[in-house]
């Protein structure tokens, strides 16, 4: 795909964060560094992608697979966070 | 099965996942089900990737990912609220390390664009490593170092990183990358080594917004479009805190990284005598307002003194009748959103629990104004004295309240250097010690 194409796609996403980012109230602010440390975890994908392309073990498959496992720990581990985070503020009669 | 096609369908629903997970988290009341959807996502991503792009070696990726997991989700539940600041820092390290690590793995495989990755590799790097340095300051493990001329060694290491990157994205030697790797991750750390800690929201924030422009460089070079939408939500995300967060001290991002105050011990303030007060009187006063407002800062969260704060406040609720209320300022704690995490844990209702623009009208009925572990953010120098380094800071505006107490452990300046003559005020009573201590006493005698 074109550099311009995904250009395009990079910043109109940056629109579309800035709004929905925007709307975030103040007393969600630290779910929501730990929501969206979880989801830059996504970046796992590239480490699978990458990791399918070796065709034998070597240098790429080793340190896709040591990426696969931090970015899996930035997952889990922001997930639940956020997951502890946000059972806090539950309302009373919520229980 | 699905095809690269369906493949590229899921992405992009997963990408629509997150956005509507960040969404979720404009009201408590969706912000559960946002995250679930958040997890939802990525999870569909995952599974979908490993069917249509199955690798040589499975087994050792899904192991990798399961242990992943367990360790991952006992720390996240093992570890204390009070923590965060530190566990969000690490993980973003973390997430910064992979992108540097999938980024020299697609550069040693070939046939992608240097440029893309090597953007990613950098970014990721810096977030990597000074996320690193922000979690050994934040655990209390590494002190400030406010060394000479740190200015000067960022720029020359700044000059270097691009100088390297240049090279290496011309000549496409190994060497180049290598030294690209070292130059981010010693940029990152000396940066954000001379940052101090009440600046340290807003540094993380940073850290957040570069693991995610990092994301999207990888994506750029795989041309992976979910990689560039998550990544481009997760970097406006940590700008706008970012720039929230610098907003409500009224400094810029320049000056948090290349003015860091000084912190100067207590100056000519031994000369001046401020009046010191009790639990008892601090007790007897609340019992007999209408209104009381607590404004926590860091000192709560260091003293864990929250319950013991919720005590007090229900206490004055059910037994007395007073409108107990709680007000934060943005930049109060470690990280943003840190005071109202806390509270939550210790279950005060977040109807109670104010913003700075909200609360200030309210200063000037209330009877009592309960500060504890907070300085800078209560300073009136930051509106009269233009020579503050608070000068135009907002600030909540605790001494319209008829009585003041500082709950403190000293009479030490704030964080910034500057005097607060508020300690010294007319209706300010100090009441000195462990916050959480403090806190006990005048619950005791209510």
């Amino acid at each position: 795909m074109s550099l311009l194409f995904l250009m395009t796609i990079f910043i109109l996403s940056c629109f579309i964060g800035y709004f929905v980012v925007q709307g975030v109230t103040p007393a969600l602010h630290a779910p929501l560094m730990s929501v969206s440390n979880a989801i830059s975890g996504i970046v796992i994908i590239a480490a699978l992608t990458t990791a399918a392309l070796a065709e034998d073990f070597n240098n790429e498959e080793l340190l896709s697979l040591i990426a696969v496992f931090l970015a899996s720990l930035n997952i889990f581990g922001g997930f639940t966070v956020s997951n502890r985070m946000l059972k806090l503020f539950k309302k009373k009669d919520e229980k | 099965m699905i095809g690269f096609e369906g493949l590229y369908v899921i992405y992009l629903i997963a990408s629509m996942c997150f956005i509507l997970a960040i969404r979720g988290l404009s009201s408590p009341k969706t912000a559960r089900n946002g995250n679930q959807l958040g997890m939802f996502g990525m999870g569909l991503a995952v599974l979908a990737t490993l069917l249509v792009l199955p690798t040589r070696n499975d087994l050792g990726i899904l192991s990798a990912g399961f242990l992943a997991a367990l360790i991952g989700i006992w720390t996240a539940n093992k570890v204390k609220m009070t923590a965060l600041p530190q566990v969000i820092a690490l993980l973003n390290g973390v997430g910064g390390l992979s992108s540097v690590l999938v980024g020299m793995a697609q550069i040693l495989r070939g046939q992608v664009s240097l440029f893309d990755s090597s953007v990613g590799i950098a970014i990721g790097g810096v977030a990597f490593s000074g996320s690193l340095i922000a979690f050994f300051k934040l655990q209390g493990w590494l002190k400030n170092k406010h060394f000479s001329g740190a200015n000067i060694i960022n720029i020359i290491i700044f000059s270097g990183l691009i100088i390297t990157w240049a090279e290496f994205v011309m000549t496409e030697r190994m060497y180049a990358l290598y030294m690209l790797v070292f130059g981010a991750f010693l940029f990152g750390a000396t940066i954000t080594l001379p940052v101090g800690g009440a600046d340290m929201p807003i540094v993380i924030s940073v850290l957040n917004a570069f693991s995610g422009f990092a994301a999207s460089g990888i994506g750029f070079s795989l041309s992976n479009v979910a990689l560039i939408i998550t990544g481009a939500l997760v970097g406006a995300s940590g700008t706008i805190l970012a720039l929230a967060m610098t907003k409500a001290m009224n400094r810029s991002l320049v000056d948090v990284f290349f003015k860091t105050f000084t912190e100067s011990e207590e100056k000519d303030f031994q000369s001046r005598t401020a009046r010191v007060g009790s639990p008892q009187d601090a007790a007897f006063l609340m019992e007999n307002a209408s209104k009381v407002i607590i404004v926590p800062g860091y000192g709560m969260a260091s003293a864990g003194a929250q319950y013991a704060l919720k005590n007090m406040a229900s206490i004055l609720k059910d037994k007395y009748h007073v409108d107990v209320k709680f007000a934060i300022h943005p930049v109060a704690g470690r990280m943003p959103g840190h005071m109202n995490v806390l509270l939550a844990e210790a279950k005060v209702d977040y109807d109670k629990v104010f913003g700075l623009e909200e609360i200030n009208p309210d200063f000037e009925t209330a009877d009592v104004a309960y500060v504890i572990g907070a300085n800078d953010i209560t300073n009136p120098l930051a509106k009269t004295d233009a020579s503050s380094p608070l000068y135009g800071m907002p600030i909540l505006e605790v001494s319209k309240a008829k009585t003041v107490f500082f709950v403190k452990r000293s009479l030490g300046a704030g964080y910034s250097g500057a005097q607060n003559p508020l300690f010294f005020a007319d209706n300010t009573l100090m009441l000195y010690g462990d916050a959480k201590k403090v806190t006990e006493e005048v619950v005791a005698n209510l």
